[in-house]
C-alpha cells in the first residue's frame, strides 16, 4: 500500500475554525446539503472530510466527521448530511441549523481516499447510499478541471440506492458531463420499466461497469460497511488489484 | 475557544465517565479500513517479530494456539468518534510473545497483511496492555474485524490495533505508519484527543 502524502501545513489545516451556515438544499427527504462560509479555508482535495464539533450551552461537546461534497475550488464549503433518525448530531445539522448559525469545524482531513487532478488513469466510483458524497466531490472536481483544461481521466459511477427517491444530486448526475458514465442500481424499488429487478449489488453489476484490470484503473468505494465489504470483495474477484481499490466505510451499522 | 451551537442539547449518557472527550457510544461494531479486506489463510499465516539487529522470531498458527490465552474485556475508542464498551476478546498477550526477545529498541512498527502499518512505543505493547487477538465475543475473529488475528491495544485509538497483523518491527528510532504518514498522531491517546499531528 502506498504511503499517502498530504499537502498543506498540518497546523493550519487542523485548527478549529468557525463556519457560518449561508445556505442549505434538500437533496432527498432525508439528506440536506449545508453551504458553509469558512473564513481562511485552506482548500481541500476531492474525497477529504472535515471534523464538525458541536457544543451545548453547558459545555457538553461532541464531534462527527462529514465528507466534503463540494469541488476544491469553490468559495464555499458544502457538506451533505444524511439524517440518522436517532442520531445525536445529524438531526440537529439537518433540521435545527438556520442560516447565520455558527458551527466549528477543522480540516480537511484524509489523504488516502482522494482523487488528485494529476491522476490520469480511469476511475471507477462505487457509491452505496450517502457514500456518494465524497465521490460527488471527485466528479465535481473533474468537471471543473475539464472545463478549464480539456479532457480529464474518464470516470464511471455505479450508484446503489434503495429507491429512486434516494438518489442525491440527481439533476447534476443526469446532466451532460463528457467522460462521466453514470449507472444507477436499485436494491428495494426500481423505476417503472427498469430492466433489472431491485436487488443488492451482484458481481454482474460491477462486471458491466468496472474498467478492465489491464487499464489499471483506480476504484473508490464508499458506503455502509456491508456494502463496501461486498463491493470491494467483488472487485478483487474481478481481478482488480487490491492496492488500487480505495475504500471508505461509514457506520453506525457495522459488521 | 469552543463556541456554543445555538439550540444544541446533545445527549449525555450515564456511561459518560468511560467516554473520552469528543467520542460517542455505539453498540454496533463499525468497520474501518483503507482497502478491501485481506483473506488470510491460517495455514500460511505467520506472526514475526524482527529486532533492530535483524533477528527474526516467528510463530505459526498452531504455535500461537499453543500459547496460553487471555480473555481481556476492554473499551474501544476509534478516532472517527465512536467508542464501544466492554468488548470481549481472546488472544495471546504480547508480554508472552516478546518475553524472550532481546532488544534495545523503544519503538515498534506493526505490519499487517494487505500492507497496512502503524507505529507506537514498544512500552505500550508490554505490561498487559496489548494482545494478538484471534477471538471476539466467543467466536473466531472474522476477516472484516481483522481475522484471523489482529493487534489489540485498547488504550490507544483503534487505528493502532492493526487488523490482519503479521509482524512487529522493533526500531531504535520512531517511523510513522500508514495513517501517521497521512497526518494522524504518532501516539493516539483518546483521553488526550491525540487525533492528528500536533494535537
Amino acid at each position: 500500500m502506498a504511503r499517502a502524502a498530504v499537502s498543506g501545513r498540518l497546523g493550519e489545516r487542523l485548527r478549529w475554525r468557525v463556519a457560518t451556515l449561508v445556505g442549505q438544499r434538500e437533496e432527498t427527504p432525508t439528506t440536506r446539503t449545508l453551504v458553509l462560509d469558512v473564513p481562511g479555508w485552506p482548500g481541500h482535495l476531492a474525497g477529504q472530510h472535515v471534523d464538525v464539533r458541536l457544543t451545548a450551552e453547558d459545555g457538553y461537546s461532541t464531534q462527527r466527521s462529514y465528507s466534503i461534497a463540494s469541488a476544491p475550488d469553490g468559495a464555499l464549503l458544502e457538506l451533505t448530511v444524511q439524517q440518522v433518525s436517532d442520531g445525536e448530531v445529524s438531526p440537529y445539522l439537518a433540521h435545527d441549523l438556520l442560516a447565520g448559525d455558527l458551527l466549528e469545524l477543522r480540516g480537511p482531513v484524509g489523504g488516502w481516499f482522494v482523487w488528485r487532478p494529476d491522476q490520469t488513469e480511469p476511475v471507477l466510483l462505487v457509491a452505496g447510499g450517502s457514500g456518494i458524497v465524497p465521490l460527488m466531490a471527485m466528479i465535481r472536481a473533474r468537471r471543473q478541471l475539464q472545463m478549464q483544461l480539456g479532457p480529464m481521466a474518464p470516470f464511471r459511477l455505479l450508484y446503489s440506492v434503495r429507491s429512486p427517491a434516494d438518489r442525491m444530486y440527481l439533476a447534476e448526475l443526469q446532466a451532460h458531463d463528457p467522460g462521466l458514465d453514470v449507472h444507477f442500481l436499485y436494491t428495494r424499488q426500481a423505476p417503472e420499466g427498469w430492466q433489472r429487478p431491485p436487488r443488492r449489488l451482484a458481481e454482474a453489476d460491477l462486471a458491466a461497469v468496472a474498467w478492465p484490470p489491464s487499464a489499471q484503473p483506480t476504484s473508490y468505494v464508499c458506503g455502509p460497511t456491508g456494502f463496501v465489504e461486498h463491493a470491494a470483495d467483488l472487485l478483487v474477484g474481478l481481478g482488480q488489484a487490491p492496492d488500487r481499490i480505495r475504500t471508505e466505510r461509514f457506520g453506525p451499522t457495522g459488521g | 475557544m469552543a463556541i456554543v451551537s445555538r439550540g444544541f442539547q446533545g445527549r449525555r449518557r450515564p456511561s459518560d465517565h468511560r467516554l473520552p472527550p469528543g467520542q460517542y457510544e455505539t453498540v454496533d461494531f463499525p468497520v474501518l479500513s483503507a482497502g478491501p479486506t485481506p483473506r488470510v489463510d491460517r495455514d500460511t499465516w505467520r506472526f514475526s517479530v524482527v529486532t533492530e539487529g535483524g533477528e527474526r522470531h516467528s510463530w505459526t498458527w498452531p504455535q500461537l494456539m499453543a500459547l496460553p490465552a487471555e480473555r481481556p474485556v476492554v473499551d474501544l475508542h476509534c478516532v472517527t468518534k465512536w467508542s464501544k464498551f466492554g468488548t470481549a476478546w481472546q488472544g495471546v498477550s504480547l508480554d508472552m510473545l516478546l518475553a524472550q526477545i532481546h532488544t534495545e529498541a523503544e519503538f515498534a512498527l506493526v505490519h499487517a497483511y494487505g500492507g497496512y502499518t502503524t507505529n507506537l512505543p514498544l512500552k505500550d505493547l508490554l505490561d498487559g496492555q496489548a494482545w494478538i487477538a484471534y477471538g471476539y465475543d466467543g467466536r473466531d475473529l472474522t476477516p472484516e474485524h481483522g481475522g484471523p488475528a489482529r493487534l489489540l491495544v485498547p488504550h490507544l485509538y483503534l487505528w493502532k490495533s492493526a487488523k490482519w497483523v503479521r509482524g512487529i518491527q522493533l526500531l531504535v528510532r520512531d517511523e510513522p505508519g500508514f495513517w501517521e504518514s497521512a497526518g494522524y498522531h504518532d501516539y493516539g491517546d483518546p483521553w488526550r484527543e491525540q487525533r492528528y499531528q500536533g494535537d
